[in-house]
């Protein structure tokens, strides 16, 4: 079986990365790259979880803390961090994290619904659990972290 | 290359035509009675009808024609171009503008407007042109012959598909007369140049009739001093025809450019006198007086008459070997031939132009603003890394920002355009109002030719159509009113472009009434703009009518539509990083006074640190900078403070508070104060941490990725690669004023 259609039939690949002791993953279709942590310019009248904005070869890239954006405590970046860079709808965003850990290559078996203990704000975000090797990943779905970012910036 | 694409460049060629056809017109419009002029604008129809017969635009052609044989009236001298002719001409020339956008995009034109012009061209054409050829025939009678000519079917638009041909006027007086043309025809080296060929000309007026051909050769220099490229003959033929003068001068119609060329018709009776009051044969062509003489002084030798012959074999560039063969020949000792080939090739070459599509031009600019950026952060790099600053790393990249700063004006440069496409189509704006309203309006422009950014210039046109509009519609005066106030009943309105400090200013002045200030300000009161008793300066009254919705026609026209007008007009400016002003003298007229940025793509800043940011400030807006002391800062209400500065007194406004940067003001006296201009026209001193020196930045967007930033009009990136905002001074100067700069952005809302 080639590679497309295991990919087709079999399920998704996903990102999985690590924010202090959760682990999280996003599908890595919405991944352009992976870099490290460069100070941001901080923008004035930005909401707390908005670090900054940085040059990505000539582009300028928002950096969101995605611990904040999560309800979780704020990152203190290091050059340890890493950027992910990502697609959201029209626009591209980095999201710090503290380390991307490995790629994984799931079925929808795979994804537990979240549990009902979660909530409102966790709901929103996460699209399910994995259960893989023992640990415990939580499935991040971008677009309603930042749903149409677009319409809203009148 | 299909079909569509040599659609595209007939198109294109026929915007440059039309462009050249309107200011040709205008030219002549303002007296210019050049006929150069008169050619350029018969060639421009010309060249426009030649096109679209090839591609079946049949309501082109058939337009294009009538005009064309109009103007060809007036560049025969039979029509003179009169005011109301070149009214008539102008108009034509707008629909011809018109039919030309039809063929293309699709869509039709008004096809009563194109006839009513068809018709009063073919007025103009017949009406004047038989009264000129017969000049002693009273006006109706000359006019009457027109309809006795036999007109095969017309269609619809006027168009008769044969040549008018006068010789049959000129047979109805004289009886049963064949007339005599008589031409004198010289070719330039052009004409060979094309691919014309003189003897196949003359074969062809041979075919009209019966023929008497006399060849000129006087102006042949000896071998030696020949160019092969050059033409030195002249024909003087004389022709018996049917066909008249018209039949001879279609025979030349696509030679016409190349040579000098006079065909007239001899009436019979006064042959012998014509010839004698003939010219001088030969007329001598400036650029070879040199050689005539030469010639003339070596003439009389019996070779030269042997060598003549062949000579006019070459002349006639008949092949291509023979006039290798005498190249090679004259290659050796003629100096002449080899400088005015040299002219030659230069004046082939002096406004060469290539079509570029624009994407690509786009492309290339973004590719060297990296570059730019680049170049940049790799000199700061070495300068951290190397302590002995002289080694050859830093020579080269010295050479090498110096190269980089070259590439980047030079590719500035091709966007640059002038001006003149958008003030020109202002002039058929005018043209249109001016009819529209019933007064009499006179378009002047100035600065034509200033160089401006294409994206500029393509949102340029839409606003100064719309204050075009405004400054016709309501602020110039009708002719009696005018007459009355003792101005001339004619109206100007003013546009002129220039530069000024690394921006472009363009105004807009009319001679009209002016601003009512009393009308202006009631107007205000109703629409709930200002308190009824609010204390407000001229000025301020003046920038009133760029509020939304204000209108102080009494009656709302369809010309300058609802009140809508201005403050679009003033946002567009805006939007493109501009700012507009208006100035108003009662009964004197209005002037609008818009400055716009050379180029959307860099910016000069000075680069400042607020709160341990570092922020890019649009030199622009500055006016000065200082150091404050603390005995000019004086408090001012709760929160205010105020700065003295020559004795009067300017808002200090704290750039990190303003940003949110940080919780409390700064202490003044510890930093820099910006002492900036808005566009409301007030003055602010801006106050910022620290300067830390002056830049060109590119600019980079922000919406991009994020969300609009009040108080960031964008980002650029500096050397050491990080990126740093650009202060929206307006923005800024407006939230200091006690509108805040509104908070609610977009990722906040989602939190």
């Amino acid at each position: 079986m080639t590679y497309a259609v295991k990919n087709l039939t079999q399920g998704r690949e996903l990102i999985a990365f690590r924010i202090g002791d959760q682990e999280f993953c996003v599908n890595i279709m919405s991944v352009r790259e992976i870099r490290g942590w460069t100070p941001a310019t901080a923008m004035p009248h930005a909401p707390p979880y908005v670090l900054g904005v940085i040059n990505l070869r000539g582009a300028v890239l928002p950096i969101v803390d995605l611990s904040l954006r999560l309800g979780m405590k704020a990152a203190e970046p290091t050059v340890r961090h890493v950027i992910i860079v990502a697609q959201v709808g029209p626009k591209v965003v980095g999201l710090l994290v503290d380390a991307v850990s490995d790629i994984l290559t799931v079925t929808d078996e795979n994804i537990q619904p979240t549990p009902d203990i979660a909530n409102e704000a966790e709901k929103a975000y996460a699209r399910g659990i994995l259960a893989i090797e023992g640990r415990m990943i939580c499935l991040i779905e971008l677009d309603s972290l930042f749903p149409h970012t677009e319409s809203e910036a009148a | 290359m299909d079909m569509n694409e040599i659609k595209e460049i007939f198109f294109q060629e026929c915007e440059e035509q039309l462009a050249e056809l309107e200011s040709g017109l205008l030219k002549l419009n303002d007296g210019d009675r050049d006929p150069e002029t008169v050619n350029a604008v018969f060639r421009a129809v010309h060249s426009i009808k030649g096109g679209a017969g090839a591609f079946g635009l049949d309501d082109l052609v058939s337009f294009a024609h009538v005009f064309e044989t109009t103007l060809d009236c007036v560049r025969s001298n039979k029509l003179e171009p009169t005011q109301d002719v070149l009214k008539v001409m102008l108009k034509s020339a707008d629909v011809l503008a018109d039919l030309t956008n039809a063929a293309r995009d699709g869509g039709s034109v008004d096809e009563s407007r194109s006839r009513t012009l068809i018709r009063e061209l073919e007025a103009l054409a017949h009406g004047e042109a038989p009264a000129a050829a017969e000049a002693p025939a009273p006006k109706p009678v000359a006019a009457a012959p027109a309809p006795v000519v036999e007109k095969p079917p017309v269609n619809d638009e006027g168009f008769q598909p044969i040549p008018f041909s006068f010789g049959d006027f000129d047979d109805e007086p004289a009886g049963h007369y064949v007339p005599t043309v008589q031409i004198d025809f010289k070719p330039k080296k052009d004409l060979y140049a094309k691919g014309n060929e003189a003897v196949l000309l003359l074969r062809d007026v041979s075919r009209l009739g019966e023929m008497s051909v006399y060849c000129d050769m006087d102006a042949l220099p000896p071998l030696d001093k020949m160019n092969p490229e050059e033409a030195y003959f002249s024909w003087k033929l004389s022709v018996t025809t049917e066909k008249g003068e018209d039949g001879v001068r279609s025979v030349f119609e696509f030679a016409e450019w190349d040579c000098d060329l006079d065909i007239r018709t001899i009436e019979e009776d006064v042959v012998g006198e014509t010839a004698d009051e003939e010219e001088p044969p030969m007329q001598p062509v400036p650029f070879d007086l040199s050689m005539l003489d030469e010639g003339a002084s070596c003439a009389a030798g019996e070779e030269q008459a042997a060598e003549n012959p062949a000579a006019a074999a070459v002349a006639a560039a008949e092949t291509a070997s023979k006039v290798a063969q005498v190249a090679s020949r004259a290659a050796e000792n003629a100096k002449a031939a080899a400088a005015s080939a040299a002219q030659a090739s230069q004046a082939a070459a002096a406004g060469q132009t290539i079509r570029v599509d624009l994407d690509r031009v786009d492309r290339l600019i973004n590719l060297v603003g990296e570059l730019v950026i680049n170049q940049a952060m790799l000199s700061q790099s070495v300068v951290e890394n190397d302590n002995n600053g002289t080694s050859s790393i830093n020579m080269g990249l010295e050479e090498l920002q110096q190269l980089t700063r070259e590439i980047q004006d030079s590719v500035m440069a091709i966007r640059a355009q002038p001006v003149k496409p958008v003030f020109q189509r202002m002039a058929r704006t005018v043209r249109e109002i001016a009819d529209i309203t019933g007064k009499s309006v006179r378009l002047i422009t100035e600065g034509e030719n200033t160089e401006v950014d294409k994206t500029v210039i393509d949102k340029l046109a839409e606003p100064l159509t719309h204050m075009i509009r405004n400054a016709v519609d309501h602020g110039l005066e009708m002719p009696e009113k005018r007459e009355a106030l003792g101005k001339n009943p004619e109206g100007t309105v003013r546009l002129t472009a220039k530069h000024r400090s690394g921006r472009i200013i363009i105004e807009l002045a009319d001679d009209g009434a002016g601003i009512n200030r009393e009308k202006v300000r009631q107007k205000a009161i109703d629409n709930d703009l200002i308190a009824a008793d609010a204390n407000l300066s001229d000025e301020e009254i003046d920038n009133l009518i760029f509020h939304a919705g204000f209108s102080t026609a009494d009656k709302v026209s369809d010309l300058s539509g609802r009140g809508v007008g201005m403050d679009v007009v003033k946002r567009s400016i805006q939007a493109l990083g501009g700012r507009i002003s208006i100035s108003s003298k009662p009964g004197q007229g209005s002037v609008f006074t818009m400055s716009l940025p050379l180029t959307l793509a860099v910016l000069d800043g000075m680069v400042v640190t607020v709160a341990g940011q570092t922020l890019v400030v649009p030199l622009t807006a500055i006016v000065e900078t200082l150091q404050p002391e603390a005995s000019a800062i004086h408090s001012f209400g709760a929160s205010q403070r105020l700065i003295s500065i020559r004795n009067s007194f300017c808002p200090l406004v704290d750039v990190g508070r303003i940003l949110n940067f940080r919780g409390t003001q700064a202490n003044p006296v510890d930093g820099v104060a910006l002492l900036v201009e808005s566009e409301g026209g007030g003055q602010r001193a801006l106050m910022v941490d620290a300067i830390q020196g002056q830049r060109q930045v590119v600019i980079k967007s922000l919406e991009a990725n994020y969300t609009h930033v009040p108080g960031i009009a964008a980002a650029t990136i500096l050397g050491d690669g990080r990126v740093a905002l650009i202060l929206d001074v307006d923005a800024v100067v407006a939230a200091s004023r006690g509108q805040s700069l509104r908070q609610d952005i977009s990722l906040a809302a989602t939190g």
